[in-house]
């Protein structure tokens, strides 16, 4: 089982994230469980969402306690909530910013994490270019395709073409590819380096 | 088909193969994305004839259900929490009527203290009030209970509440496989009331009934409801027969066979309580789960029947008797044969509390140790329901409790489990 835990605020589109992700993985046959916090959501409250993906149907319904990746998608949270608790340094991290991992204040916490599964995107500039409204959720997706190798880009374009009207997904879809390529190419760099 | 939906889509989707011919509703949380998309497919007209009749308040919603159901309407409704309680004089009456009412129950805590989260303390309130009462443990078993629940309600002429988890089953997107009209016409036929107000054949439904008959009258609620449990697993095989999949029944059994200690429980909580099973299973312990499907009429005999060799009884419930301890439990109890010193009650998850594999390991393994109280709240703060106790000693003026405990634990945004 590969569990996701997307951080993010009212508003950012968390859940719709982690329910995209599940039909990405619903489209590639594999079993996907995906759901929220729960919480009175608010614009701007923190918000937290889960997805899990397996080869076989999924029982579990607790939260997502220790994930072996994270979408965080807003980093204003890394000081509010404990966004890493429970994660392994065999994990995943995708964080939506056009900083670096040190230059978040993060270098020692990720010293000891495998260089290939950190990676950040701005989503939300590539957001605000291709959909024309600040919400990075398609396009943080795409970038934990790339990173994760878990679903394709492929899949995750089809998830949002089924969730959205054609008009709206096809933003999303444009910002998508552009998050992935934009991460392909980072870790293309991080392998040369 | 396979897809890959929210819940309350599936549910919704279910509904409406039903071919429901009135809808009443009131939106509360969480039951309202279910009623939103059935709202959606009448106005698209892809659910004719059928009228949805928004109404003002939950007591309208079944009241509306009365009256067309009496009308020889297929009727549907859905609610949750305080909408339940809001609607609780009509609920009695949709049964005392023995009108086929379906409704879902997104199950979600009482107040006071608000709280929107799921437990299953509304369903649970009305569980003498003569409706069959299903669990869901899953949204496939949560689609597949509302079409076997329609046909249950108008063979019996009696109202049924799908109970589904609200928030852990309404807002979660997983796998379903949603039947076709073809198949779900094939299971339910069209609905041919028991009793109908019709002007070419006029009846009054609702008589007053004095202490000569009253007795009466209940006692064939009763007998009806115990008719139910031969019927349930019936057309759950009928419903195997045509949909090709296990769904409803009146309990479920997972690895009961060599099994000494029974965890018995409703609803989502089934899942992780198997998987957390299969974990202590493969440490060698022989312990197994009684899934309760069919709370309402209450199954005595399979009860009775899965816990028979049964050592030591663990019946974890999402709801609680204040001032006696478990519902569920004391149900279980009655249908256990060995001594009720040995039915353990564990009340868990209230108020949307999560419940976990590593605190139901815990519970479990002092079970089978000996050592679990007769009634345990799991992850209960025992300190700060200390430090409350404390200060209502020591303070007349002690305040408001929710209110007090809420200042004590500070900021909860910051919580992930």
């Amino acid at each position: 089982m590969f569990q996701v835990r997307i951080h993010g605020r009212g508003g950012q589109g968390v859940v719709t994230a982690a329910e995209l992700l599940s039909v990405a993985a619903f489209l590639e046959g594999r079993h996907a469980q995906a759901f929220p916090s729960f919480g009175s959501e608010r614009t701007g409250a923190p918000v937290v969402a889960f997805c899990r993906i397996d080869d076989q149907p999924i029982r579990l319904r607790e939260p997502i306690m220790a994930p072996d990746a994270l979408i965080i998608q807003d980093p204003t949270l890394l000081h509010q909530v404990d966004v890493f608790g429970g994660l392994s340094p065999d994990g995943y991290i995708l964080i939506n910013t056009s900083r670096t991992f040190e230059e978040l204040g993060l270098g020692d916490f990720v010293s000891g994490f495998d260089r290939k599964h950190l990676c950040t995107v701005p989503a939300t500039e590539l957001a605000l270019k291709h959909i024309g409204r600040a919400v990075p959720n398609a396009a943080l997706l795409a970038g934990f395709a790339a990173v994760s190798g878990r679903i394709s880009l492929d899949s995750v374009n089809a998830a949002i073409r089924e969730k959205f009207p054609a008009k709206v997904a096809e933003g999303n879809v444009a910002a998508a590819n552009a998050a992935h390529a934009y991460v392909v190419a980072q870790l293309q760099e991080a392998a040369r380096a | 088909m396979l897809k890959q939906v929210e819940g309350s889509a599936a549910v919704a989707e279910a509904v409406a193969l039903c071919r429901p011919e009135v809808i009443c509703a009131y939106p509360i949380s969480p039951q309202t994305h279910i009623v939103e998309g059935l709202g959606r497919m009448v106005s698209a007209g892809k659910l004719a004839p059928c009228e949805f009749i928004n109404v003002e308040s939950e007591f309208a919603a079944m009241s509306v259900a009365i009256g067309a159901s009496a009308a020889g309407a297929r009727s549907y409704t859905a609610t949750a929490s305080q909408g339940l309680l809001f609607m609780a004089e009509a609920v009695y009456n949709a049964a005392g009527l023995g009108l086929p009412i379906v409704m879902t129950v997104a199950n979600r805590a009482i107040g006071a203290p608000i709280n929107i989260w799921n437990d299953h303390t509304d369903a649970l309130s009305q569980r003498d009030c003569g409706w069959i009462q299903l669990f869901a443990e899953d949204n496939q078993e949560a689609l597949d209970l509302h079409i076997q629940a329609f046909r249950l309600a108008e063979e019996l002429s009696l109202p049924v509440m799908v109970c589904m988890d609200g928030f852990i089953l309404t807002h979660a997107y997983e796998r379903v496989d949603m039947p076709s009209q073809e198949q779900v016409d094939a299971y339910l036929p069209p609905y041919e009331p028991r009793q109908v107000l019709d002007p070419a054949d006029p009846v009054s439904i609702g008589a007053m009934v004095g202490p000569e008959a009253f007795m009466e009258v209940r006692y064939l609620a009763h007998a009806k409801q115990r008719q139910a449990l031969e019927l349930i697993p019936a057309w759950a095989d009928e419903f195997r027969n045509i949909f090709g999949r296990e769904s409803g029944g009146l309990t479920h059994t997972y690895k009961l066979e060599d099994a000494d200690i029974v965890v018995v429980a409703l609803g989502s909580v089934l899942g992780t309580i198997k998987d957390t099973v299969d974990e202590m299973r493969d440490q060698g312990v022989k312990i197994g789960v009684l899934g309760i499907t069919c709370f309402r009429p209450w199954p005595s005999a399979a009860v009775r029947d899965a816990l028979s060799r049964a050592k030591r009884v663990v019946v974890l419930e999402k709801s609680l008797a204040v001032g006696m301890g478990g519902i569920v439990s004391n149900n279980v109890s009655a249908s256990y044969a060995g001594s009720p010193d040995l039915v353990h009650t564990v009340i868990a998850g209230l108020g949307g509390r999560s419940i976990t594999r590593k605190s139901l390991h815990k519970v479990f393994a002092e079970a089978v140790e000996g050592r679990l109280d007769t009634l345990t709240f799991l992850d209960l703060d025992h300190a700060m329901v200390e430090r409350v106790l404390t200060r209502e000693r020591e303070q007349r003026r002690s305040g408001p409790i929710a209110e007090s405990i809420l200042r004590e634990i500070g900021v909860v945004a910051a919580k992930i489990g």
